[in-house]
């Protein structure tokens, strides 16, 4: 087990263009996630809604750390993954909009973005309900003597729930390919690490299970992402489960609808001063990455890919009513009801 | 033609189905090394080696979840929990993401996996280990719960529940594993979603399923033999979909029926059958359906309590006797 330290990031030219393409990643998960709180006051988004502000660079840094064969599950705070693993962010904000056009035909909603075509397996809404299918689909990688690595993202509130203890067990005894990531962001809803966790530092959780993990900075995303690449090239190449911590804070509430009332000024001023997106612009034009000007016209852009999203879920059409009944089962079967509410089980007076 | 055991028919078709097809494994607690706690898997660790008969810790959320993420990326896993009460564990993995994957991603993944479980009281194995909780499964859309009650219906149906495309609980009985019956040779898979009448009759109808609907049989044959009635009897064979116009077209003919069921009964299948009865049948029923279920109490330990509380043949003589009193028609006899 190793805490990675943070990372200053070389200024070779690769680099640079490197770091501004994840700035400008961060920045869509930034700019999408506040359009979308906005969309939620304006009660075009239903539901529960929790947004990945404040963990763009985890986010980023993760994203970075895995391939296109790679599977991903995630848990309900899933936008930005589907953001930067490739999802159309029109469809994922359709989704959102419970749109015919939505990543999951508007059947999942925001805690249950799923593609298929970019491996990204779901969006999980029931806490820890991912890591015993994340730990199926890295056996079925193993059964198969693939080289796909699957990667299970979960919150800290996870690792108190008897499937990350199970799972856990699982992946190391059946050497499955698969690295968990634990996105701490020291809060489960309003509930603190230190008052969930009898052992607060999370990745040392791992141990119990003779697993290798570490403890990262969230907020570097370069650092998350090397931290990430070392746990994934340990999964594809030696068949070993990984545990990560990364460590981040979470900019607003638990979800859309929460004003975190109880956090202190100083508490929410503090995850302020860590603020990914800003850290990193201002590290770019420290760096003379780029300037003011530059960083600006990344966000005009960005600005423009989330408008062209809301336009294309205001568009996108409900889905049909006679489309109720064609997701209950894959393989056909007689007599499954098909029965709406008011509907009689016989035809009356036959 | 052969005949054989329940639990021959069910360790037959497992063989078959993975020889017939790489992507079949099994899953579970005790299976390999042990093989079985109810023997179904004997002699298969041997056979196809650890990869494909793989024994679990004792951990059924994690690995009835691991079964599901092989499924979704399309093994075909079949996973034996130890009893259904045992299921419980795992509840959240097999409702909240077995039976729900396909749905709620807009029908982007199936999840073809199986779930082998036995039901069933009457071992003297208390509260906790004696439960018929199927009903939470078959309350579920996007589950689907078969439940064969000969050897033939074990094969048939164990062979469509592993080639469905869709997460399929199926239940056993601790009691059936030593009941024998013809077997027809060869690759017939059954029809999920279809009940059967295994018993013509014009009197009286009996919905049974699993267990309950071997004593309908029986029960049946005794009527017949001692008393001249002549009881039709339907076992729904499916618990969801349920096959609810077989059971209408039976009580049509007879006009009354008796559900037996070994769950309780507020609330339970029998309680769906009823209910159904009167949706498809009410002008043709000249009794109220009756109902045989477990009494309503954790099962006990003690033989004399246990025998008590469990619906018996005699149990459902008796319940015939009452529905046909009640329409006049117990006296007549030839019907």
């Amino acid at each position: 087990m190793a805490t990675t330290s943070r990372k200053r990031p070389a200024r070779s030219a690769k680099n640079t263009e490197e770091l501004l393409g994840y700035y400008r990643q961060m920045l869509l998960v930034r700019r999408f996630e506040e359009r979308t709180a906005q969309a939620y006051t304006e009660a075009k988004i239903g539901g529960y809604c929790h947004l990945n502000l404040g963990e763009e660079a985890t986010v980023v840094g993760l994203m970075a750390a895995i391939e296109e064969r790679d599977y991903l599950f995630t848990n309900y705070r899933d936008h930005g993954y589907a953001l930067i693993r490739g999802m159309d962010p029109g469809r994922v904000m359709a989704e959102l909009y419970g749109r015919q056009d939505g990543v999951s035909r508007g059947w999942g909603g925001s805690m249950h973005l799923f593609d298929t075509d970019v491996r990204q397996l779901g969006g999980y809404g029931i806490v820890g309900g991912q890591l015993p299918l994340a730990a199926g689909a890295a056996l079925a990688v193993s059964y198969r003597d693939g080289d796909e690595v699957v990667m299970c993202q979960m919150g800290d509130g996870t690792t108190n729930i008897g499937a990350f203890h199970e799972t856990l067990n699982i992946a190391t005894l059946w050497d499955l390919p698969i690295v968990f990531v634990v996105v701490n962001n020291h809060l489960g809803m309003g509930t603190t690490v230190e008052m969930s966790s009898a052992e607060p530092e999370l990745y040392k959780r791992a141990a119990s299970y003779r697993m290798e993990s570490a403890r990262v900075d969230g907020n570097d995303v370069v650092a998350v992402r090397d931290a990430a690449k070392i746990a994934v090239e340990r999964a594809r190449k030696e068949q070993k489960p990984y545990l990560l911590e990364t460590v981040s804070g979470r900019l607003r509430g638990h979800s859309v609808v929460d004003p975190a009332a109880y956090r202190s000024k100083e508490e929410v001023e503090a995850v302020r001063a860590q603020d990914p997106v800003a850290g990193l612009h201002d590290q770019l034009i420290a760096a003379k990455a780029a300037d003011a000007d530059q960083l600006a016209e990344v966000d005009a852009d960005v600005h423009r890919i989330v408008k062209a999203a809301v336009e294309f879920a205001e568009k996108s059409p409900a889905p049909e009513v006679s489309s109720l009944f064609d997701y209950t089962y894959a393989s056909p079967v007689p007599n499954d009801s098909r029965r709406l509410p008011a509907d009689p089980l016989f035809p009356v007076g036959a | 033609m052969a005949v054989m055991s329940y639990r021959q028919a069910l360790h037959d078709t497992l063989r078959a189905e993975m020889l017939r097809d790489p992507d079949v494994f099994l899953m579970g607690e005790e299976i390999g090394r042990f093989e079985g706690s109810y023997k179904i898997t004997a002699g298969l660790l041997d056979e196809f080696g650890p990869k494909r008969v793989r024994d679990t810790p004792i951990a059924e959320e994690g690995f009835t979840g691991a079964a599901v993420g092989a499924a979704m990326l399309g093994l075909r896993p079949v996973v034996e929990i130890m009893t259904i009460n045992f299921s419980l564990l795992a509840l959240d993995q097999i409702v909240n993401h077995a039976a729900k994957i396909y749905g709620m991603f807009g029908g982007q993944k199936s999840v073809p996996m199986v779930i082998r479980t036995p039901g069933g009281g009457g071992q003297q194995l208390a509260a906790t280990h004696s439960q018929n909780v199927e009903l939470f499964y078959a309350f579920t859309p996007g589950l689907k719960v078969v439940a064969p009650s000969s050897p033939a219906d074990a094969k048939a149906l164990l062979l469509a529940s592993i080639r469905d495309n869709d997460p399929v609980l199926f239940l056993e009985n601790l009691a059936l594993y030593n009941t024998k019956g013809e077997v027809p040779d060869g690759d017939v898979a059954g029809e999920i979603g279809r009940a059967a009448v295994t018993r013509e009759g014009s009197d009286i109808t009996l919905v049974a399923y699993s267990r309950m609907a071997h004593v309908a049989l029986q029960v049946a044959e005794k009527l017949a033999s001692e008393e001249g009635i002549s009881a039709e009897v339907v076992d729904l064979r499916s618990l969801r979909p349920l096959d609810r116009p077989t059971i209408i077209e039976s009580v049509k003919k007879t006009s009354c029926a008796v559900v037996l069921e070994d769950d309780w009964l507020t609330y339970g299948i029998g309680a769906e059958v009823a209910a159904s009865i009167s949706d498809g049948a009410f002008d043709y029923l000249d009794a109220p359906v009756r109902r045989v279920a477990m009494a309503e109490v954790p099962l006990p330990y003690a033989k004399s309590l246990e025998l008590a509380a469990l619906p018996s043949a005699n149990d459902v003589v008796t319940a015939v006797h009452q529905t046909l009193d009640a329409v006049g028609r117990r006296s007549v006899g030839a019907h």
